[in-house]
This record gives C-alpha cells, sequence and structure tokens, in this order.
C-alpha cells in the first residue's frame, strides 16, 4: 500500500513522517514505541479532574485528548493507559506535530495526514482509525475556541 | 495433543478439554521447556515491544495473520512461512496470551485450527494476569531457528462461517450467539454527532441472535469462569446444548473467537463455527435483515 507523500503537512508532523521514512522497516515499531515514551505528563487540572477532556471514541483504549488556545497557540495535552502503546503513541505525535502551531494552521491540516506518516502500514488501516478520530477532535476543539 | 504435560490445575479439569487451558504458574515453569512456543497477540500491536513474557514471539492478527489485499486470512503458503519464521512446527505446544481477555489471543489460536495446527492452548488470564503477578517480562525478542512448517489446507467448513451459510442459518432459525455489548445488539448509536462511525451504516442483530456479551465468560482478572457458571449462562439461561449448531458473531470476529473457545473447548460443544465477517460485514450489507431492540 503506498503512503500520500508527506508535502502538505505541518513541519513538526513532516518531520515524524521523515523520522518513519528514514527508518529501517524492522526498527519503525520500535521508533513508533519511541513516540509512545514522549508523550507528556497531563497538567493537575486535567490528572484531576479527567472529564474536563474529550474521550476519543474512535479509539477502543480510553483515550482522552483536549487541545487549548492561548494567544492563538494551541497546546494538546492527552492521556491514554500505558497497556495502550499504540494509542499514546499517536496522541504523542499530535503533540510534537500540532503544538505551537496557530489555530489556523491546525485547522489547515488535511484529515488524512495521520495516513500520510508511513506507519499505516505498521499498524494496520483499521488502528489509523484511532488517530484520525484523535485529529478531528482536535481540529473540533480548537474550531470551538476561536469562533465560538 | 503432544508429549508436552497438560496443567493439572483443578479448575481446568472440569472443563471438556481440560489441556486447551494453561494457568500462569505453569507458563512460568515450562518457560523453557523443548516443545512449546509461547505466543503474544494482542489489540495493540505495540505491547509486545513494551515487554512481554520471556522467548514468547508475537502474532499480530491484522499484520500476520490477515491478507494484505482482500478481507480473508493468509493462505497455507503464508502461515507456513509465518511459523517457519516464528520457529514453530507442526508438532508444536503453542500457548496463546493477550490483552483484552485474551481476545486476540483466542482470535490466532482459532485461525491456526483453520490450518489444523492440533496442540493450542491458552494461558489463563492472558498478558493481565501475568502482569498482575508481578511476573518476568523482558523487552528481548528471541532469536528462533526457523522450521520447515509443512504447507497444510485451510479448513474453513468446520470452524468458520461466511454471509451466505449465516444468512441459511437465519433461515433454518439455528442458534446464534450475538457477543457484543448491549448497545450495539439492540442497536442503539453510541458515538457522537458530527463524528465517524466505526464504519457499520446500519445499527442491530441479526434476527434471532441471542445476546450473550464475551464478558459474561470472563472474571474481572481475564480468567475464565468455571464450569458451573458457563454452564448457568449458555445453557441454562440461554438454552444451548452442546449437540446444536452455532455461530459467533461480534464485530469483526475477536470477541466472538474468545466465546468460540468457551463454548467448544471448555463447555464441549462440537458444532461452533465463528462468523468473523461479523456485524462489519452484515451491517454493511445491501438488504440483509436486521433486528433492533434489547430482544
Amino acid at each position: 500500500m503506498s503512503e500520500t507523500p508527506a508535502a502538505q503537512l505541518p513541519p513538526g508532523l513532516a518531520a515524524v513522517a521523515a523520522d518513519f521514512a528514514d527508518t529501517p522497516r524492522e526498527m519503525r515499531l520500535e521508533l513508533l514505541l519511541e513516540y509512545a515514551d514522549r508523550l507528556q505528563p497531563l497538567p493537575q487540572k486535567y490528572a484531576a479532574q479527567i472529564d474536563l477532556m474529550e474521550r476519543v471514541q474512535e479509539c477502543q483504549s480510553p483515550l482522552y485528548a483536549i487541545a487549548e488556545v492561548s494567544n492563538d497557540t494551541v497546546q494538546i495535552h492527552a492521556t491514554a493507559p500505558q497497556e495502550s502503546p499504540t494509542t499514546r503513541a499517536f496522541a504523542s505525535i499530535m503533540q510534537l506535530g500540532l503544538n505551537g502551531l496557530t489555530a489556523e494552521e491546525v485547522l489547515a491540516v488535511s484529515a488524512s495526514a495521520p495516513l500520510q506518516l508511513g506507519i499505516t502500514d505498521l499498524v494496520s488501516p483499521l488502528r489509523m482509525r484511532g488517530a484520525t478520530g484523535l485529529l478531528a477532535r482536535i481540529q473540533r476543539q480548537v474550531r470551538a475556541a476561536v469562533r465560538p | 495433543m503432544s508429549n508436552i504435560p497438560l496443567d493439572p490445575t483443578a479448575k481446568f479439569q472440569e472443563y471438556a478439554t481440560p489441556g486447551a487451558l494453561v494457568s500462569t504458574a505453569w507458563l512460568a515453569e515450562n518457560l523453557n521447556t523443548p516443545g512449546i512456543v509461547v505466543v503474544e497477540s494482542d489489540e495493540d500491536t505495540l505491547l509486545y515491544e513494551t515487554g512481554h513474557v520471556p522467548g514468547s514471539v508475537k502474532v499480530d492478527w491484522h499484520t500476520d495473520l490477515n491478507d494484505p489485499v482482500s478481507r480473508d486470512y493468509v493462505g497455507p503458503e503464508g502461515f507456513a512461512a509465518l511459523m517457519s519464521r516464528k520457529g514453530i512446527s507442526r508438532d508444536t505446544t503453542v500457548i496463546f496470551y493477550g490483552d483484552k481477555s485474551n481476545w486476540w489471543a483466542a482470535y490466532a489460536l482459532w485461525v491456526f485450527r483453520l490450518f489444523g495446527h492440533t496442540d493450542v492452548r491458552l494461558l489463563d488470564g492472558g498478558r493481565q494476569k501475568w502482569e498482575a503477578e508481578g511476573r518476568e517480562m523482558t523487552k528481548e525478542v528471541p532469536t528462533r531457528t526457523a522450521t520447515s512448517y509443512p504447507l497444510s489446507p485451510r479448513n474453513d467448513s468446520e470452524l468458520r462461517a461466511y454471509r451466505e451459510q449465516v444468512i441459511e442459518h437465519v433461515s433454518a432459525k439455528g442458534c446464534m450467539v450475538d457477543v457484543r455489548s448491549p448497545q450495539e445488539f439492540s442497536g442503539e448509536l453510541t458515538h457522537m454527532p458530527d463524528y465517524p462511525q466505526e464504519g457499520t451504516l446500519r445499527g442491530g442483530h441479526i434476527p434471532g441472535a441471542k445476546s450473550v456479551p464475551w464478558k459474561r465468560a470472563a472474571n474481572d482478572d481475564g480468567t475464565f469462569k468455571g464450569l458451573a457458571d458457563l454452564r448457568a449462562i449458555y445453557e441454562g439461561e440461554k438454552g444451548l446444548a452442546a449437540d446444536d449448531d452455532v455461530i459467533a458473531y461480534c464485530r469483526i470476529g475477536e470477541r466472538s473467537s474468545h466465546t468460540w473457545f468457551v463454548l467448544t473447548y471448555l463447555l464441549g460443544f462440537t458444532n461452533v463455527r465463528n462468523y468473523d465477517g461479523s456485524w462489519s460485514e452484515w451491517g454493511n450489507a445491501v438488504r440483509l435483515p436486521i433486528a433492533v431492540g434489547a430482544e
């Protein structure tokens, strides 16, 4: 299965795509696990009250995410259980790829961006639904924040 | 079965096939026993990489067992090549374990049975119990010597149901078990407005199916319930009998593999098929009959 070129990805996501493209195939799951380990810890207010965040229903494992927009800069917070490393990797990649962008830049990201990272064959298209669902929910939250 | 001894745990001796399960304690003692290969199969494909039972190999339901193009399993060549890579011979005792109360482990076991691999056993409680007991985990991936696994035909006829057979089964008012959650069975939608669905165009269940969520067969620690409890659910409450022709289904066939295992190996039902097309096929097919509601 061929992957769409990553030309239109924002720089952070393009860097992730390049990282996977530059990594030998047999090492890519290890790389995905490294991304999972880079998921940022939740700020205290969300850790204390998880229902302030939104559940990503497309993921079978409990993934919660929230996109904050402050001074036109997006920050994503997310959490998923340790026993769901693929889900944690998706969330971590979204943080690395989208945090610090403006709201308009986040909204301009293609809905299919997760499918352009070069990991679809690695984890299977079915499992990528969680990643595209996460991006859709982040964009919806950002849209609601800037266009109330 | 091979010459690998069975786990003598008392609970297992009640079941129709006492050798179909092993306990975590038995496995811990047999990790280095020649003739055994431990296979981890998970929903989360990265879980094995985070740490696994020492010496175990990974078999991924999607990237290893599914055909890469058509919605089907690999054929004899693909399966033999996979077995060779994993160091599994035709007479190897394969012990399966995994996450999610062994859904995918049971699914992989079922696929191995389609190819007639004889000695397959499931770790009672799966990965969850092994971890909860603080047993050893490693990130080290074993190097296994490639085997020459014989080309073995995949015999779907006894253990697998296709859509056409389910249609006939519905017409004949055959027994069917829907193992999904009550909300999926009734056809209620659990998604939020404006969000993409999981990919089925209709909610509900196959007419005549009985709702027995897979979880009812499992304890909270992921182990299977004892024989008396299982009999009370499937035979007492649902009226199924061991010689009934039963088809189990869920969304894509993994949860129903769990129930297939229960009915076949623990209760001794002789004619159970798993409909792996399940709701993701039936709920999308044009003009197939669907029932909604809790009954």
